[in-house]
């Protein structure tokens, strides 16, 4: 019997909803903390709990990260592969991805130091909008509208200790309805696409900040950056989120890659979770 | 199952079919624990990993 290993740190309504929905289609499912694991150099036997594919679903970027990598090399299938994952937690590296691959993204801009930092602001011009590299649900997303907002922000970066925290990432500010689009990716289908619509007072369309999901009807034209994003970064089960520009069109701005669904599944009649299983079991090793 | 929350006293309710890897959110002081093992009689749990700039989907 195929046994399906999900590694988590923190347990989610999607990592239950996986694991039930694995046992129920009748193969056997683990869940191991990704927290509780250590690995050595030496690490080459295959430890049974991992079974025959590993879906990493922990909520750490750093750790997800490493974890896979460990796993990788001990021979397992892991689902987002470590290349996948290293892409998608970053998104300077989406970024250039994306638009390597031709797959229509907003304009972005990077900087290494306060210095340069304030030089591009001033450069680029308000309002503009700034994000952390690494990170989710909207934290320290902020639209800047004039230089004094952007020196709050340089302040505030100056004090975080974080090493990602003196690299700066600023993308044009989108004139767009008050929404995004999510779409769930597996493989080579778009399972799920939902618009995410902020909330009062709220720019950003995080579900994490209060924003709420509505179906967004699936185009051939949606499906096809979807699919194109999904393979630019190297494919797998993905979350990829765009933007809908007045004048350009879809533009995606976001690759996830331990994508959450549980806004998407309370509007969406697709079985996210069962096709997610249907992946895992078609890509182990059995 | 009823527990008390470490921090502060007040009662947390452990739902049934909660599961090791959980987080119970105390509703009076907000500490979060992880439920770390769990029988139908028992629950034990740690307080949990405070949220790290690196997580996110």
């Amino acid at each position: 019997m195929i046994k399906i290993c999900i590694i988590y740190d923190k347990l989610r309504f999607e990592e239950k909803k996986i694991y039930s929905d694995i046992q129920q289609k009748g193969f056997e499912a683990t869940l191991v903390d990704g927290k509780s694991l250590t690995f050595d150099t030496e690490s080459s036997k295959r430890d049974p709990r991992f079974g025959d594919i590993v879906f990493q679903r922990v909520i750490s970027y750093n750790r997800g990260l490493h974890l896979t990598y460990c796993l990788e090399q001990m021979g397992l299938p892991v689902v987002n592969s470590f290349k996948v994952s290293e892409i998608c937690g970053n998104k300077l590296i989406t970024s250039l991805i994306l638009k390597k691959n031709n797959v229509p993204t907003p304009k972005t801009t990077f900087a290494f130091s306060t210095e340069s930092a304030r030089e591009c602001m001033k450069n680029l011009g308000y309002p503009l909008v700034v994000k952390p590299i690494i990170g989710s649900w909207g934290r320290g997303v902020y639209q800047i509208k004039d230089q004094s907002m952007a020196e709050m922000m340089l302040d505030s970066r100056q004090d975080n200790d974080n090493s990602f925290s003196r690299i700066y990432y600023f993308q044009e500010l989108i004139d767009r309805p008050s929404r995004d689009i999510r779409c769930i990716v597996i493989g080579d289908q778009v399972v799920a696409s939902v618009f995410r619509y902020s909330s009062e007072n709220e720019w950003r369309t995080n579900v994490a900040v209060g924003g709420r999901t509505e179906i967004a009807p699936l185009t051939s034209e949606l499906q096809e950056i979807v699919l194109k994003a999904s393979n630019a970064v190297g494919g797998g089960i993905l979350g990829v989120d765009l933007m809908e520009d007045k004048d350009r069109g879809y533009l995606v701005h976001e690759v996830n890659n331990t994508v959450e669904f549980r806004g998407a599944s309370t509007v969406c009649k697709s079985d996210i979770a069962g096709a997610m299983t249907d992946y895992l079991v078609k890509n182990s090793s059995k | 199952m009823k527990k008390e929350c470490k921090d502060c006293g007040a009662e947390l309710t452990i739902p049934q079919d909660s599961m090791v890897g959980e987080i119970i959110t105390c509703p009076d002081c907000g500490t979060d624990f992880e439920i770390v093992s769990k029988t139908d009689e028992t629950v034990e749990m740690k307080e949990a990993e405070s949220v790290g700039e690196d997580w996110g989907q």
